[in-house]
């Protein structure tokens, strides 16, 4: 059953992450904490590890369509593992829920931003 | 320049709140860069590679891994992924614009909890 379940959920979690470009972490930490009962740090790293499969069959196929800007992407992926580290710094003197609640709102203002973007191309 | 700061960005943010890079680099890869928005999904899908393999390396260095619940979440996810990106060719642009906003305006209420 518990099985049957995280094979659901991680197909979910990949069809989430071919549709929008999201690496599916988003779904596997949960899952991984909830239906597994590993702790935070094991869910979040074995999440990664999880991620490598999903972005790779994404990856492959978005490469046949001619949609992936590899230098952009090369860019991106290098830049943010210096962020990564900078991040785990920075996380140690701060508090961490308040700021998560603040980057919830900054995630619903960009999600209105992007919806608004849709409404104009739909209704020019 | 704005590439870089986009990957500093995404990095930092998922370090310290546990959600992914993708959800940072897309908006902003349309947004600030002058990304169509399948090529800002794809572009970031591949770049989440390079993250998700150096993190691997180096909580794998640590023993912090499950390899054999990674390959039950993970497997299936990669047929999950071939599925999810055809249908993406599929999707009209603002229908995919608009259900992504969607995602992300569910994932920052799960934020806010």
């Amino acid at each position: 059953m518990t099985i049957a379940l995280a094979v659901a959920l991680g197909l979910l979690a990949g069809v989430l992450a071919g549709l929008y470009g999201v690496g599916g972490g988003v779904l596997f930490v949960p899952t991984l904490v909830i239906v597994f009962g590993l702790d935070q740090v094991d869910a979040e790293a074995t999440s990664l590890l999880a991620i490598l499969p999903t972005v790779a069959a994404g990856a492959w196929r978005q490469h046949r369509y001619g949609n992936i800007r590899w230098r952009a992407a090369a860019v991106v992926g290098f830049a943010s593992i210096v962020g990564v580290e900078l991040g785990v710094l920075a996380a140690k003197g701060l508090p961490e829920h308040t700021l998560q609640r603040l980057f919830g709102l900054l995630v619903l203002v960009v999600a209105a931003q992007l919806a608004w973007r849709a409404r104009r191309i739909l209704s020019p | 320049m704005r590439l870089v700061l986009i990957g500093l960005a995404a990095g930092f943010l998922s370090a310290l709140f546990g959600v992914g890079g993708g959800i940072v680099v897309v908006p902003l890869l349309i947004l600030t860069a002058g990304f169509p928005e399948r090529s800002a999904m794809a572009t970031s899908l591949a770049s989440i590679g390079l993250i998700a393999l150096v993190g691997s390396i180096s909580y794998g260095l640590h023993g912090d891994l499950h390899p054999g619940y990674a390959a039950l979440l993970g497997i299936p996810a990669a047929v999950g992924a071939i599925g999810g990106t055809a249908l993406q060719q599929r999707l009209a642009t603002p229908v995919l614009t608009l259900s992504f906003a969607g995602f992300l305006a569910g994932v920052g209420i799960w934020l806010l909890r």
